[in-house]
């Protein structure tokens, strides 16, 4: 095995790596802030938004995403009468596949992040005169970010991986460029190269991860 | 002159009484301790008194404005206005451990006063100084002792600059030997004539620095009296029953 042959083939994968990063960046920023907003109508005084959060968790959670983007990708065309209209570009209906299933994670991480705030940082701002508002922004989000992190991070992980499902709805990406090396040199070195360049990526964001905690430590 | 008059408080959980026809008075400099046992309620009227609590009966007037009027609350612009003349310190501090000791102080203020950054800067060092703690300006909560904590979050509800100053059960979060510090630090606000109420276990400090104390039992508001009295020679069985049991 030749230098040579590492690098021939490990041009296309990591071509194919963008692909997963730009996916993973599109998936991150925009469902970490959904995943937010759905927290909040969780929480909503208003018990139809709030049971319609929960349903929409309940869902995105309780099938597979894999799932969720063969609907997206294929299934959403074959509606009725809608369908022709719905039909988009494989990588922007896995984006949206994705985003909407991380939303409903992130929501669940939230949650659990507001759970785990005591009820006497709410009563000590009431008690300083603090309003509602100030309370939210001041004193509780901080706080609820400051103990989501560790989760946050792990699902950030768990995202960097299930980027290979791109794979199923064939949008070339990293896994399949390995694939198309495996199969066509008969060799397993694409999928160590391939395992080698998602250690990087997973590395890089626990690294990252690990400083935005630092700097968030309170102590 | 009555600075906190409340009258018949009432307040149940389903069909658990927990505030009885609760009437007191507390005048301007005053020191109060509500003594009694675990569950009787004592927490509860206090936190009444700040609207953490709703009561279901009664009244409570501060200042002669009322907080409830005959079970009827005010409204919440008059809430905010009548609880804003009370601090608070709980049991277990609810420092705000994402902020400085400094920022614990200063967030409140900044928020809700119309003051400038320098006035309450100033006021901040002066409060820390006082409570001991200036040299622990910059730290988390994280990294102080509970008594640390405890004396930083008396400075806190001193920034608000209130006329009252009500305590829940301050030091029983405590190790022993870390109650010290914060009952000095509650005598010196005494000594300066800070009105204040203290729900407490400590005998010791009611009888020294109150000069009333109420005994409450069972939601009941039992016998109040200077320490002098109620020590010595309460009038009750269930009070003097209390008292024995505490000095054993």
């Amino acid at each position: 095995m030749s230098l040579e042959y590492l690098i021939q083939i490990s041009k296309p994968m990591l071509e194919g790596a963008q692909t997963t990063v730009l996916l993973f960046i599109i998936a991150i920023v925009a469902s970490i802030p959904l995943g937010f907003l759905l927290t909040l109508a969780v929480q909503s005084r208003f018990r139809l938004l709030s049971w319609l959060a929960q349903a929409y968790i309940y869902v995105m959670r309780g099938t597979p995403l894999l799932l969720q983007l063969l609907f997206f990708c294929f299934g959403l065309p074959m509606l009725p009468v809608v369908g022709e209209y719905l039909v988009m570009d494989r990588f922007v209906a896995a984006c949206l596949g994705f985003i909407l299933n991380y939303a409903a994670y992130f929501a669940e991480i939230f949650r659990g992040g507001l759970l785990a705030i005591d009820k006497g940082q709410y009563e000590a701002s009431q008690v300083l005169g603090l309003n509602k508002w100030q309370m939210t922004t001041r004193v509780i989000l901080p706080q609820m970010f400051r103990i989501a992190l560790p989760a946050m991070a792990n699902e950030s992980v768990t995202l960097v991986k299930d980027t290979a499902l791109l794979y199923a709805v064939a949008v070339p990406e990293l896994l399949h460029f390995a694939e198309t090396a495996v199969n066509r040199d008969f060799t397993i070195v694409p999928f160590v190269v391939a395992g080698i360049i998602y250690l990087v990526m997973t590395l890089i964001l626990t690294m990252l991860f690990k400083g935005i905690e630092q700097r968030f430590r309170f102590e | 002159m009555a600075l906190i008059e409340v009258s018949n408080l009432k307040k149940s959980y389903g069909k658990l009484d927990v505030l009885k026809q609760i009437s007191f008075t507390v005048n301007r400099n005053d020191v109060v301790a509500v003594i009694g046992p675990s569950g009787s309620g004592k927490s509860t009227m206090l936190r009444g008194l700040v609207h953490l609590e709703e009561v279901d009966g009664g009244s409570i007037q501060v200042a002669d404005h009322y907080l409830v009027k005959d079970g009827v609350y005010s409204s919440p612009p008059q809430i905010r206005q009548i609880t804003s003349r009370m601090g608070m310190v709980f049991q277990h501090f609810n420092l705000f451990p994402h902020l400085t000791v400094k920022e614990n102080l200063e967030l409140a203020p900044r928020l809700v006063k119309k003051e400038s950054a320098a006035e309450i800067k100033s006021r901040s060092t002066d409060l820390l100084e006082k409570v001991g703690l200036i040299d622990r300006a910059n730290a988390y909560p994280a990294n102080l002792s509970g008594g640390q904590k405890q004396r930083v979050a008396i400075a806190r509800a001193l920034m608000m600059n209130p006329e009252i100053m009500l305590f829940d059960e301050p030091t029983s979060a405590l190790d022993p030997e870390l109650t010290g510090e914060v009952l000095q630090v509650m005598k010196k606000l005494a000594e300066e004539h800070m009105t204040m109420i203290v729900v407490t276990h400590e005998m010791g400090f009611a009888k020294e620095v109150a000069n009333q104390v109420l005994f409450m039992d069972n939601g009941e508001m039992i016998e109040s009296g200077s320490p002098a009295e109620l020590f010595t020679k309460p009038k009750f069985e269930r009070t003097k029953a209390f008292l024995n049991r505490d000095r054993k």
